[in-house]
């Protein structure tokens, strides 16, 4: 399974384009024989959204309704929604203050990692040096490392530095657990880039750096785009990290979590606020899902 | 040629390739350096100090030897985590691989299929916080709220519909039983009889709409008759006498008993309450309301209680990865060649036959691939956990990650038992490391 096989959730369906067009008869048996599957299949699909729905409808809800009707009464009496409780969340300095920590962590913890894997994996698909391939394996391995393992070092690490707490230790945490993988992934994919073209680029007399900017990094993008897919989505979507490395430093999930507490009376926060910070990556998702696809497939069949 | 290192077939001068290995040396280490400081100060280092500190008590003061680690093993808490998390390693991976397997074999058969797949995958882009929260919603155990009671309860209700006076309650002692077996009058009644069958514990807005103020029947020759009300008026009233302002309950099926047991007849209460048995042959009889007449409507399954809460959190999170498994393995079904499977449905396989002979044998790598990245999600879970279950259940639905947050950040603050069980957790990922390596290995 290579990278460049799958192109994003449209996958052609085999056997539906094959040949020339059946007879009439033929085609209306195999539309009733398909048809038990194709409502099964529409009953599962939508029984996938409902749970989305039901959080949008219920983050839509009437603040005085919220606390004691169900997101569904929404459906026939329309006259029950309202955008008052967005309204709230955003005139509340909290949650926006939150909301923008978490844009910034999520745009450094996707440059940076992007910036140093795409210069390590450089050096390990083109240049020769002793260990190489062991050093290769050794990042591989550190793929599986737990979180878990960093936390208490890092914790009292950030302390001693006086960076405990702040936007950038936790963007330098998201970096170095993103590293293995973006490695990983953009060595692989650069090994598959002509080596002609870098020698032409060498009798030319441009420096390594100049290779790099110039022909590597156009020639890698689709890769570095399924990169900075992932690794935006996941600083996005952290809790751990920010939860143990923060404490006034709280991005959107932090900041719903300690609201969770007292999850029935603050539903009216919980439900837009929850909403709100999974719009933006399901945005991303839609609008880049075929490098999404291709960097999913190219972490986990490799 | 100053890249001459790579061409084998220009025998190179000695001093110049010299030169060029050395600089590619150089070149290889500054474009190492930033990853490698910050894979050595934020992975390895803390990692090896986690080993270590998993050795010293909550400050780090002291050297306890082994004790953390018999202490992962012996206090309840993080057995019931541990337990959990096998559990969690037993199903869900599982789970997933089939559910993905199942719905990408189906895909390939409808022509709307991207829709399909991108409703399945969504849950991906989400972050299992957020996806916790979306869960904790539809668990919500009030049937008016939680969408899942609220589904269940309509079914529920279907097949066993609630009774219409599900929480009233004999208003007094001259009528015994409760909800559970009905409601009787203690002392017989015969032909001729009047039986008053006062109710309490009704809301007013119980009350039937064509309820009409209750009336005492008078007594007739032959004929048992009653009436069945609201014992309850405003202001209170007398316990057991019909009294003005007080409502019948219409509606409500009254059974004539044999005084040994056995049912003689049944009939129906009038808007104004009141109810007879014509023709009722000399004897005693009893007089009483049936226990469908109080059946408790349904009242929601607490998908958020100790019970059933590892099993709610496993749902939300097969709900999430699905799609991660559908993906993966349709790309690796597509990759299959379809003569293969057309040669063996033109020797005669049936479908199942195809898909268990041929399909899924030829998918095994993909589908052990998935498998394997579960189990390491799943030993690592931690996010859905905390969302999904209220902090009062958290306990009973621990896993190793959120044990470890909780020990070394939750509160209780120690480092040395929380390095402990990430040591432990890391281990259980081990195996799967050497796996990922060696594969990685064969493949150079």
């Amino acid at each position: 399974m290579t990278t460049t096989e799958a192109s994003g959730l449209a996958t052609a369906p085999p056997g539906t384009r094959e040949g020339a067009r059946p007879a009439v008869g033929a085609r209306i048996t195999r539309m009733l024989t398909r048809a038990p599957i194709a409502i099964l299949l529409a009953v599962i699909g939508i029984a996938w959204l409902v749970p989305t729905v039901g959080l949008l409808l219920t983050s839509l809800l009437l603040p005085s309704e919220i606390q004691s009707t169900g997101w569904w009464h929404t459906i026939t009496d329309t006259g029950l929604l309202s955008l008052e409780n967005y309204r709230r969340v955003l005139d509340d300095g909290a949650i926006t203050s939150s909301l923008w920590t978490t844009v910034w962590i999520s745009v450094g913890g996707t440059l940076l990692p992007i910036i140093v894997g795409a210069l390590a994996a450089y050096a390990f698909a083109f240049l020769e040096f002793p260990g190489r391939d062991w050093l290769f394996i050794i990042v591989v391995g550190l793929l599986v490392v737990p979180i878990q393992m960093a936390l208490i070092p890092i914790f009292s690490l950030y302390n001693d530095l006086g960076i405990f707490d702040t936007i950038i230790g936790l963007i330098l945490f998201h970096t170095a657990f993103g590293l293995p993988f973006a490695i990983f992934l953009l060595r692989n994919f650069f090994v598959g880039i002509p080596r002609e073209l870098l020698e032409a680029a060498r009798i030319d007399g441009a420096s390594e750096l100049r290779i790099f900017v110039r022909v590597i990094l156009p020639l890698g993008l689709p890769a570095i785009a399924s990169l900075a897919i992932f690794q935006f989505l996941w600083t996005w979507n952290d809790l751990l990290i920010a939860l143990t490395l923060g404490r006034d430093t709280q991005p959107i999930t932090v900041a719903i979590f300690s609201q969770l507490r007292q999850f029935g009376s603050n539903i009216e926060i919980i439900a837009p606020a929850a909403f709100i910070s999974l719009v933006i990556p399901l945005a991303v998702f839609f609008a880049f899902q075929r490098y999404f696809v291709q960097g999913l497939l190219a972490g986990s069949v490799k | 040629m100053a890249g001459g290192g790579n061409i084998a077939a220009a025998p190179p001068v000695p001093r110049e390739r010299r030169r060029a290995r050395l600089r590619d040396r150089v070149v290889a280490g500054a474009f190492l350096l930033p990853a490698a400081v910050l894979l050595g100060v934020w992975l390895v280092y803390p990692a090896v100090n986690t080993v270590v500190r998993s050795f010293y008590d909550r400050s780090g003061d002291a050297f306890v030897g082994i004790d953390n680690y018999r202490t992962l093993f012996s206090s309840d808490p993080l057995l019931t985590a541990i337990r959990n998390n096998a559990l969690w390693v037993a199903v869900v991976p599982a789970l997933v691989t089939a559910i993905g397997l199942i719905f990408a074999v189906l895909t390939e058969r409808i022509r709307w299929s991207v829709a399909f797949k991108v409703a399945v995958f969504m849950p991906m882009a989400i972050s299992l916080f957020a996806a916790g929260v979306i869960w904790r919603v539809m668990y919500e155990k009030e049937p008016d709220r939680g969408a899942i009671n609220a589904t269940i309860g309509a079914v529920a209700d279907w097949v066993d519909p609630p009774g219409v006076l599900s929480s009233a309650r004999a208003s007094s002692p001259a009528l015994a039983g409760g909800t559970g077996g009905g409601i009787a009058l203690r002392d017989t009644v015969r032909p001729g009889g009047v039986a008053l069958m006062g109710l309490t514990g009704i809301r007013a807005s119980e009350v039937p709409d064509d309820a009409r103020e209750a009336v005492r029947p008078a007594s007739r020759p032959g004929t048992v008759t009653g009436v069945v009300w609201r014992d309850f008026r405003p202001g209170g009233g007398r316990a057991g006498v019909v009294e003005p302002g007080e409502s019948g309950l219409p509606g409500v099926t009254v059974e004539l008993r044999h005084s040994g047991g056995g049912r003689v007849a049944t009939t129906e209460t009038g808007p104004d309450g009141t109810f007879r048995f014509d023709g009722v042959a000399d004897g005693d009889y009893r007089v009483a309301i049936g226990a469908a007449t109080f059946a408790a409507p349904f009242d929601g399954v607490n998908w958020l209680g100790q019970g059933l809460i590892t099993p709610a959190v496993m749902m939300a999170y097969i709900w999430v990865w699905a799609g991660f498994a559908m993906v993966v393995i349709g790309a690796g079904l597509a990759a299959i060649p379809r003569d293969l499977l057309e040669a063996a449905r033109t020797d005669g396989a049936s479908e199942w036959q195809v898909f268990r002979r041929v399909t899924v044998p030829l998918l095994a790598p993909v589908l052990s691939v998935v498998f394997i990245t579960m189990i390491i999600n799943v030993l690592k879970v931690f996010d859905i956990v905390l969302s999904v279950a209220p902090a009062s259940v958290q306990d009973d639905a621990n896993v190793i990650a959120l044990a470890m947050w909780r020990t070394a950040f939750g509160g209780t603050n120690d480092f040395g038992l929380g390095s402990a069980i990430a040591v432990f957790l890391f281990l259980l990922v081990i195996p799967v490391l050497a796996l990922n390596v060696r594969r990685f290995r064969r493949e150079q």
